[in-house]
C-alpha cells in the first residue's frame, strides 16, 4: 500500500485539509468524442470531511465518480487519489486500490443472490483471511451502524428502497475504506428516509474518520451536511464554496441552481433548433 | 449447509456422466482391445481387394483379431498390399497360413479372413513385418459374370 | 449507395470489434493462477445452475430423439430387410452428430439464455460495477467459473444424451418392433469404433461448449444494460450460438470424417 511519504507534493503544515482527490483538468466524452461531458474539469477532495458535488441532472455526476473509481478513462488531465494518479496504474494495482475506496450505488447494487447479512460480509470474505468469528463480529456492527442488524436475514428483493441503501452502505463500509463516493443518495426517498440517509453520512463520515463524496440534486438536504460544495453545469465547475459562502454567491448560475428556478443560465431546454424552425421544416430533423 | 447439497448434486451429475461414458464404450462400441493393446503387424499381397477399406476388420473364424490399417499399391507390377494389425494376444500364426478377401452377406461389408495353416516343427511363426503369401482376392460380382458367359460359349 | 457500403464498413468494423472484444474479455476472465479455495465453491455453484438443472431436458429430448430414431429407422431398414442394422444406425447418428449437436443447441437454449440474462442484469443493476469498485475483478469472480461450468458440463451432458437416445432406440427397435435383442447390440457394437465415434463426438461438444459458453457470457457482458438490451441480447446468444453450433458442426464433421 502507498504510504503518506510517496505523497508527492509538498507537505505544508499549515494546511490542515490535504486533499484527498485531485481532479486536475480533465476532459471527458463519452462515445468517441460523440458527446462531451466534462471540458476542464478541476476539484479537490479535502480529507475527512464531506464534498457535495451538485449540479442540474443530466451533466454527469456519476460520470465524474466512476473517473474517480477509474471505471472510465478521462481523454485529457489527470486523476490522483492519495497522491497516486489511478489511471496510470496497471490492472492488478488498481483493483487494490480501489479496497481503500467505495461506492453507494443509486440502485444500491446489492447482489441479489445473497441475503444482506453475506452482502456484507462479501468484500470481507473475498479480501481478507478473517476467520468466520471475526467476520460475523464486523458484519453486525457494519449492520447496527446503519440500523439493520435485524435484517440481515432478509434477501435484497424483500428490502425497501431506503433499507436496501442502508444496506449497501453497510457494505460499502465493510473494509473501512478511506473514500466513500455516494451516488445520488437521497433520489426516490421519502422524507423519514431521507433523514436517516443525511444522519448515517454525517455520522459514519465522523465516527470513521472518512472521507465522503455526495452527488447530488438535492440541494436542501447537502447543504445541511456538506462541509465543501461544488457546483457542476456546462461541463465545468461553476462555483465553488463552503455552503455559507455559496448561499452568498451573487453567481447567477449558483443562484438559479440553490433557489431551483426553472430557466436561467441553464437552459429549460436540451440544445436544439428553435422550435418554429423544426415546426416549419427548415432543418432536417437531427 | 446449502453448498453441500449443491456439491452433492454435482457430484451425481458427473458420475451420471461418467456411467454413460461407461454404458457407450462397454455396450455400444467395441472396446475389445482389438489394436488398441499389444500389436504386431503382418503384410499380404493380394491381385485384388475389392471393396476393402482401411479399418475393415480381420477376423478369424468370425471373431474379429485385427483390423487393416494401410493399403499401398507396391512392387514392379502395382500389386495391392494391404497392412494388418493383429492383437498381440493372437500371436501364434504360422507362415502356412493364408488369408482370404471375404463378404458379409450379399451385400455387406468386406473383411479379410485369416485361415490359421497347421502347426509342426519344420513351420515358423508370423513375426511382427512378416508377410502372408497364401492369398485369395476378393470376389468381383462383374468379373464372376463374365466368366459364366464365357463357360457358357465354350459349351 | 455510397451511405450503404459505409453502412457494410460500419457493420464489419463493429463485428471485429466485438470479436476483439470478446476474445479480450475471455483471456482476461482466464488467465492468471486462480484461488482454488474461493473458485471451487463457484464453479459447484454454477456447474449446478448450467448442468444439474439442464439435466431433466436432456435426458427427455435425448429419450425422445432415440425412440424417433428407432421408430423411422426401422420403417426404412425393413424395406431391404436389413433392420438389424438399427442398432448401428442409431448409435452413430447419435455419437457423431445428434448428441453434441442437439446438447449444444439445447444448452444454448437453457443455459446460454439464462447466462446472458443474469449477467445483463448483473449489469444493469449495477452489480458488476459495484464489484469493480469492491475491487473484485467481475471477470474472475463472475465470467470465469460460469465459462468453466459450461465447458465442463456440455460433454457430460452429451454423453448422457446419447446413451439415454441409444436406450430409446432399443426401446423402440427392440422392445416394441421386435428386432432381435442380441443382433441390435452386437452390430451396434462391430460397427461404433471408441476412437472414431466416441472420442470425435466428446471432441465435437467440447467445441461447442467452449463457443456457446463464450458467446453467452459475451453478450450478457456487453449488452446495453437496459431491459430491451437484454432481451436483445439474450435472443441474440440463442441465435448466434446455434448458427455457430451448426456451422462448426459442419466444419468439424468434414475435417473428422470427412
Amino acid at each position: 500500500m502507498p504510504t503518506a511519504s510517496q505523497v508527492p507534493s509538498q507537505p505544508s503544515p499549515a494546511q490542515v485539509d490535504e486533499p484527498l482527490v485531485v481532479i486536475d483538468s480533465i476532459d471527458f466524452a463519452h462515445g468517441f468524442g460523440a458527446h462531451q461531458v466534462y471540458r476542464g474539469l478541476s476539484m479537490q477532495i479535502p480529507k475527512g470531511k464531506i464534498t457535495a458535488v451538485m449540479g442540474p441532472s443530466g451533466i454527469g455526476k456519476t460520470t465524474l465518480l466512476r473517473l474517480i473509481g477509474a471505471q472510465l478513462r478521462p481523454q485529457q488531465g489527470k486523476i490522483t487519489f492519495a497522491g497516486v494518479d489511478i489511471h496510470a496504474l496497471g490492472r492488478t494495482e488498481l483493483y487494490e486500490l480501489r479496497k481503500r475506496m467505495s461506492m453507494l450505488f443509486q440502485s444500491g447494487a446489492l447482489f441479489t443472490d445473497m441475503s444482506v447479512y453475506d452482502n456484507v460480509a462479501f468484500p470481507l470474505r473475498e479480501h481478507s483471511d478473517l476467520p468466520e468469528s471475526i467476520i460475523d463480529i464486523i458484519v453486525k456492527l457494519k449492520l447496527e451502524a446503519v440500523g439493520l442488524r435485524g435484517a440481515r436475514h432478509l434477501m435484497p428483493a424483500e428490502l425497501s428502497g431506503g433499507m436496501a441503501r442502508r444496506a449497501a452502505l453497510a457494505r460499502a463500509i465493510a473494509l473501512d475504506p478511506e473514500l466513500v463516493m455516494y451516488d445520488e443518495p437521497f433520489a426516490g426517498q421519502d422524507p423519514i428516509s431521507m433523514g436517516v440517509i443525511v444522519k448515517l453520512i454525517k455520522e459514519l463520515n465522523q465516527s470513521l474518520g472518512l472521507t465522503s463524496i455526495v452527488v447530488t440534486h438535492d440541494v436542501t438536504e447537502v447543504m445541511t451536511i456538506a462541509d465543501y460544495v461544488y457546483i457542476i453545469a456546462n461541463k465545468t465547475v461553476v462555483g465553488h464554496g463552503t455552503p455559507a459562502e455559496l448561499e452568498q454567491s451573487s453567481n447567477p448560475l449558483i443562484h438559479q441552481f440553490l433557489n431551483g428556478n426553472a430557466d436561467g443560465p441553464v437552459p429549460f431546454h436540451f440544445a436544439a433548433p428553435s422550435l418554429a424552425d423544426e415546426l416549419l421544416g427548415k432543418q432536417n430533423a437531427r | 449447509m446449502e453448498s453441500r447439497n449443491t456439491q452433492l448434486a454435482v457430484g451425481l451429475f458427473v458420475i451420471i456422466g461418467i456411467l454413460a461414458l461407461l454404458f457407450l464404450g462397454l455396450r455400444a462400441a467395441n472396446t475389445s482391445a482389438v489394436t488398441t493393446g499389444e500389436t504386431y503387424r503382418l503384410y499380404a499381397k493380394f491381385d485384388n481387394i475389392g471393396g476393402l477399406k482401411e479399418r475393415s476388420p480381420v477376423k478369424v473364424g468370425g471373431v474379429v483379431v485385427g483390423r487393416v490399417t494401410k493399403i499401398t499399391l507396391s512392387g514392379e507390377y502395382y500389386e495391392p498390399l494391404v497392412e494388418m494389425t493383429i492383437s498381440a494376444t493372437y500371436d501364434k500364426f504360422s507362415d502356412t497360413s493364408s488369408v482370404s478377401i471375404l463378404t458379409s452377406g450379399l451385400l455387406g461389408e468386406q473383411y479379410i479372413g485369416l485361415n490359421p495353416g497347421f502347426v509342426d516343427e519344420t513351420v515358423e511363426m508370423l513375426q511382427d513385418g512378416d508377410q502372408i503369401y497364401d492369398t485369395k482376392s476378393a470376389l468381383v460380382l462383374e468379373d464372376l459374370i463374365g466368366q459364366f458367359l464365357f463357360s457358357q460359349g465354350n459349351d | 449507395m455510397l451511405d450503404k457500403i459505409a453502412g457494410l464498413g460500419r457493420v464489419i468494423l463493429d463485428s471485429i470489434a466485438g470479436a476483439g472484444a470478446a476474445l479480450l474479455m475471455l483471456l482476461r476472465a482466464l488467465i492468471g493462477k486462480p484461488n482454488i479455495r474461493k473458485a471451487w465453491p463457484l464453479l459447484m455453484q454454477q456447474m449446478y445452475a448450467v448442468g444439474v438443472l439442464s439435466l431433466i431436458i436432456i435426458v427427455v429430448s435425448g429419450l425422445f430423439i432415440g425412440m424417433v430414431l428407432g421408430l423411422q429407422g426401422y420403417n426404412i431398414l425393413v424395406d431391404f430387410g436389413a433392420e438389424q442394422s438399427l442398432g448401428p444406425m442409431v448409435a452413430l447418428s447419435l455419437l457423431r452428430e445428434l448428441g453434441p449437436v442437439v446438447t449444444a443447441l439445447l444448452f444454448a437454449g437453457r443455459a446460454g439464455s439464462s447466462l446472458t440474462a443474469e449477467i445483463g442484469l448483473m449489469k444493469a443493476t449495477e452489480q458488476l460495477s459495484s464489484l469493480e469498485m469492491m475491487g473484485v475483478d467481475p471477470l474472475r469472480r463472475v465470467i470465469a467459473p460460469r465459462f468453466w461450468a459450461g465447458f465442463y458440463s456440455m460433454p457430460i451432458l452429451a454423453l448422457v444424451f446419447s446413451a439415454v437416445g441409444i436406450f430409446g432406440g432399443y426401446l423402440v427397435g427392440v422392445r416394441w418392433l421386435g428386432v432381435d435383442d442380441g443382433a441390435f447390440w452386437s452390430v451396434m457394437q462391430a460397427s461404433v469404433d471408441w476412437g472414431q465415434d466416441i472420442v470425435n463426438g466428446i471432441i465435437k461438444s467440447l467445441v461447442f461448449a467452449f463457443v456457446v459458453t463464450w458467446i453467452a457470457l459475451h453478450k450478457g457482458y456487453s449488452c446495453t444494460p437496459t431491459s430491451v438490451g437484454i432481451s436483445r441480447a439474450t435472443t441474440s446468444t440463442v441465435v448466434t450460438a446455434s448458427l455457430a453450433v451448426l456451422g462448426l458442426d459442419f466444419v468439424l464433421t468434414a475435417l473428422m470424417f470427412g
